[in-house]
């Protein structure tokens, strides 16, 4: 084995922090689109993405289909347990409130993790590589191939997303809902309608996420959690509602993580990147990329 | 809002005084006063927490962080300097209110989705903090040793005296938390809560009473760390960590968040459902959980507190 | 005969074949033990295969006729690795349940939070953790007198990996662990150990049990140069570290794993990053490749066949403690009954070279843990399988 160097380090850490940090973006866009509809921060996306890792090695490895035909019948599976989530948690309450919201989105999530549990045992699951698993050099960092499938899902969902947003007629219609939810209704879009797209579109992306990072770190059960609450720090520290924010809050936290430990203490590699969101937040309380106006929430 | 009458309080009390004697008369739940020791404990964070979302509006997932502090400091200062208990208790509430205050303050910009993301970051470092500095705190594998409380030589040793000493606690912080919302704080806390603009023009100083309540809530849950630190004589992070702190989330939505008997309720179902009532269930568990909280919060949006209102408009039919 | 009485004498007569087949299986009474195992939440691959060995246990027991004639009933509570929740259902254990005696739990968290309770309500309490505080008083230096222990200590397990690291002229290494408290107390261990073993600890990093990339923390080590790695965690972190460690061509450097990493299922998870690791194990992992003059061959031959036999799935080494503090009970109870008493002090006089699944034990007044160092085995995995290492 060669010497590192030390800017062979540094620059291990920095592919490493945005190889992780692709991860938590992907999580955090599945939070915007949501947040955007709705202004709900969905607690169980974290769990979107458990499922599609799992759901995807049932299809791939227990009933044996091939990738290209097991990764679509995991995306539209987890698709049909977004809609669920909404049809079932969301749309029966009847007076909203953000806490409530909040409630029912965390009562889902342990609804979901409770049943993975129950089908899927605690045990981790594998999932082969796409294209195999020699690392790729690049300057004398390495990079796992599979890598470079999570990065490159993510430039193309946040492309799709923007043309759909931006240029599509129902995307218009949804972020229409999120602005001002009567007058959208007032112009005749169906609000409850594009919500449960919001929800569909959002599992959607969470499965992505989960099937392209189980090669890489395996799949259980509880995993959920974890990459939900880095994602929503993500899309806070980007600002709320915007995908370019989730994007660079994605990967800046991925690099503080990264350099953090290495640099400074492994075992805060965690709290550095919280601290850092919290300096962010008092300078500007509505993230980095986040507009004011987003920030007249309504109250609990 | 709800006028908190008297008369429901003494009522209320005189059960749980009798409760003892009462499950020590029927087997199948003598345990249970154990159990609604720590209900006691819980209650005492969740009347301060439905206080700070309920009445000032401000959304808090990292109150796991305070009761933790108030554990550890007690325990690090009985442990290490043999200190007496209830002056540690005391510097411990001093040094949460302090940490509260400094965390708040510059918190009272954040809104909404801003301030949870916040409050979960804080508790989060807060966490990491207890399970890294070793040293300090034990690191993971806790502290144990802690002694137990004793009054001028009466020793809170047995399940039922801790029982009265916590709950002894938990009337005081309600009938102290009740008074405030019908005083002029509390006029002063629903105008906020109500309409900011409002309130601001009519010369209350919002940012004052945000950080009193915030303060407050977590002085609160300091007390039931310290409490609980002594009851076990054992602590470790894993018990305030985020998962807690969602929990308490959890007591305050059942339990109905506008109502302060809300916050006994959720604290006294969460705990009852998660260490005893679930047990049934086996492996169905923690489904049966998440089906009962999902129900609860399409079906009752204020909570169990909200029921006698539902159950008036019926009535009234 | 209408078709009604048909049917009511049928029923009566399967009745009665059923009580005449059924085997005759007339307890004189019951013998009740509790259990305390963390079968959900983060401890689960500890507790879920230690309650599923003492339920195999216990079924054994009572399908042989009990002990002494009285049945086994073992009352098992999910402590969900929840130190409060712990408390609660020891106490409920104790008062409610009246149990004679209480296996597990299954963390050394969980196990010190009730440590004072089985000294106060003085009932027996035979741990399946692993932390050397549970069988240690700091104030008196001697075992808790209520609590036992079966886990060999992570003393024990980094002596193990020292000595054969000694063996090869190894002497500057990187230590990297879980922060949990698995992972805590092997890195203390190992720290607090190396002068000893005149060992010099370049690197020592950290990382969350949810992590999914531990790239940076081996890079670090990597920039170190050390002549070997030890990882200290359980969970799918142990395999990732493999891999990460095999991506950043690290593989010259030899690599330990701690006793966590004891699964065919982890080898085989790790995609061949692991072939050429070593790692401690208790007998009962390795129990085919143990000589046939071992005095563990037997039980832990027994152990593996049974388990498989009953749960389609191997055995895991944390099951293992569970059999071996639920079998030291049985003896007790075998010789003197269930008074708590009597069985205290039967574990702390009688429990000598009972042969289990971990090592062998020999419990005394002044050791609660009963093993030594050799009850560790190093192994290798050669081939995707485990071997012993020399």
């Amino acid at each position: 084995m060669e010497k590192i160097t030390l800017a062979g380090q540094l620059f291990q850490y920095l592919i490493t922090g945005l190889t992780v940090g692709s991860i938590y973006a992907m999580v955090a866009v599945g939070f915007n689109i949501i947040y955007n509809v709705t202004e709900i921060i969905n607690f169980a996306q974290g769990e979107f993405v458990m499922l599609g890792g799992l759901i995807m090695v049932f299809f791939h490895v227990t009933v044996g289909l091939p990738l290209i035909l097991a990764f679509p019948a995991t995306v539209i599976l987890v698709t049909l347990v977004g809609i669920l989530l909404d049809r079932l948690a969301i749309n029966p309450i009847r007076q909203p409130t953000v806490l409530t919201l909040i409630i029912a989105t965390i009562a889902a999530s342990i609804l979901l993790k409770g049943t993975a549990m129950f089908i899927w045992g605690k045990d981790p699951y594998d999932l082969s590589a796409f294209s195999g698993r020699s690392p790729i050099s690049v300057f004398g960092a390495v990079i796992q191939p599979q890598y470079l499938w999570v990065i490159g899902f993510l430039i193309v969902i946040v492309i799709i997303l923007s043309i759909f947003f931006n240029r599509t007629i129902i995307g218009k219609a949804m972020s229409a809902c999120a602005d001002n939810p009567d007058a959208a209704s007032l112009v005749g879009i169906n609000v409850k309608q594009m919500i449960l797209l919001s929800f569909a579109l959002s599992a959607a992306i969470g499965a992505v996420a989960g099937i392209t990072v189980t090669p890489i770190s395996l799949m259980e059960y509880d995993r959920g959690a974890m990459l939900a609450v880095k994602g929503f720090g993500a899309a806070v520290l980007g600002g709320l509602g915007s995908f370019p924010g989730a994007i660079l809050g994605g990967l800046i936290i991925g690099a503080i993580e990264s350099f953090g430990a290495g640099l400074i203490s492994s075992g805060y590699k965690d709290a550095f990147a919280l601290i850092v969101l919290l300096v962010v937040l008092f300078f500007k309380p509505s993230g980095i990329l986040g507009s004011i106006e987003i920030s007249r929430i309504k109250r609990f | 809002m709800i006028r908190i009458g008297k008369l429901p309080i003494a009522v209320f009390a005189l059960c749980i005084i009798i409760f003892p004697w009462l499950a020590r008369q029927i087997t199948a739940i003598s345990h249970y006063t154990d159990i609604m020791v720590f209900v006691g404990i819980y209650c005492l964070i969740t009347i301060g927490l439905s206080l700070l979302m309920g009445y000032a509006g401000q959304i808090s997932i990292g109150h796991a962080a305070f009761y933790g502090i108030g554990a550890y400091v007690s325990a690090i200062l009985t442990t290490r300097y043999g200190l007496n208990p209830w002056f540690c208790m005391f510097i411990a509430v001093l040094i949460t209110g302090g940490i509260a205050f400094l965390v708040g303050a510059p918190s009272l910009k954040l809104k909404g989705h801003y301030l949870a993301m916040a409050t979960l970051a804080f508790g989060v470092i807060v966490y990491i903090i207890f399970n890294e500095e070793a040293a300090w705190t034990g690191g993971p594998d806790g502290m144990s040793g802690i002694p137990g409380l004793s009054l001028f030589g009466f020793e809170f040793d047995s399940i039922e005296r801790y029982y009265y000493l916590v709950w002894g606690f938990v009337f005081s912080a309600f009938i102290f938390t009740v008074n405030l919302i019908q005083s002029g704080t509390g006029r002063a806390l629903r105008a906020i809560h109500a309409s900011e603009p409002a309130a601001n023009a009519m010369g209350v100083d919002i940012s004052r009473f945000k950080i009193l309540v915030f303060v407050y809530s977590a002085i609160l849950a300091s007390l039931a760390g310290s409490i609980y630190a002594h009851y076990l004589n054992f602590i470790n992070p894993s018990t305030f960590d985020l998962f807690f702190s969602i929990k308490l989330l959890i007591m305050i939505a059942l339990g109905g968040m506008y109502n302060i008997w809300g916050a006994i309720i959720g604290a006294g179902l969460i705990t009852f459902l998660s260490y005893e009532w679930l047990h049934y269930f086996k492996e169905f568990e923690v489904i049966v959980y998440g089906a009962i909280l999902l129900l609860v919060t399409i079906f009752l949006p204020k909570g169990l507190a909200g029921v006698p209102e539902i159950a008036k408009g019926w009535f009234r039919r | 005969m209408t078709f009604r009485k048909i049917a009511v004498l049928s029923t009566i007569c399967l009745f009665a074949i059923g009580l005449i087949a059924s085997p005759a299986l007339a307890f004189k009474g019951a013998y009740k033990v509790g259990a305390l195992f963390s079968v959900t939440g983060k401890w689960s691959f500890l507790g879920d295969p230690e309650k599923k060995t003492a339920e195999m246990m216990v079924e054994q027991i009572n399908n042989a006729g009990g002990i002494n004639g009285n049945k086994l009933e073992l009352i098992v509570y999910d402590t969900e690795g929840d130190a409060t929740k712990t408390n609660l259902a020891f106490k409920k254990l104790i008062t409610q349940d009246k149990v004679c005696a209480v296996i597990g739990p299954s963390g050394s968290g969980t196990t010190m939070a009730i440590v004072p309770v089985a000294e106060k309500y003085e009932v027996p309490l035979v741990s399946c953790a692993a932390s050397y505080k549970i069988v240690h008083d700091e104030k008196t230096g001697k075992p808790y007198k209520w609590v036992f222990k079966t886990p060999q200590t992570d003393t024990m397990a980094a002596e193990a990996i020292y000595t054969h690291m000694k063996k090869h002229g190894i002497s500057k290494i990187a230590i990297i662990s879980v922060t949990s408290g698995f992972g805590a107390s092997g890195r203390s261990e190992l720290i607090r150990l190396a002068p000893t073993y005149e060992m010099t600890i370049v690197a020592d990093e950290k990382y969350g049990g949810k992590d999914s990339d531990l790239t940076a923390q081996l890079t670090k080590i990597k920039g170190t140069a050390p002549q070997a790695i030890i990882n200290w965690s359980v969970g799918p972190t142990q395999v990732v570290v493999l891999r990460n460690y095999r991506d950043l061509g690290m593989v010259s450097i030899p690599f330990y794993q701690s006793h966590g990493f004891g699964s065919r299922k982890n080898i085989e998870l790790a995609a061949g990053a692991a072939e050429g690791v070593f790692c401690p194990l208790g007998s009962c992992n390795i129990a085919e490749l143990l000589p046939e003059n071992d005095p563990q061959k037997a039980v832990t031959m027994a152990y593996n066949k049974n388990y498989m036999a009953k749960y389609n799935e191997p055995l895991s080494s944390f099951g293992g403690h569970a059999w071996d503090a639920l079998n030291m009970v049985v003896k007790a109870l075998e010789n003197v009954g269930d008074d708590k008493a009597k069985i205290q002090s039967y574990l702390e006089n009688h429990i000598k070279g009972f042969v289990g699944q971990h090592g062998i034990f020999n419990y005394s007044a002044d050791d609660h843990n009963g093993l030594t160092k050799d009850a560790f085995n190093m192994v290798v995995v050669k081939d995707g399988d485990w071997a012993l290492a020399d």
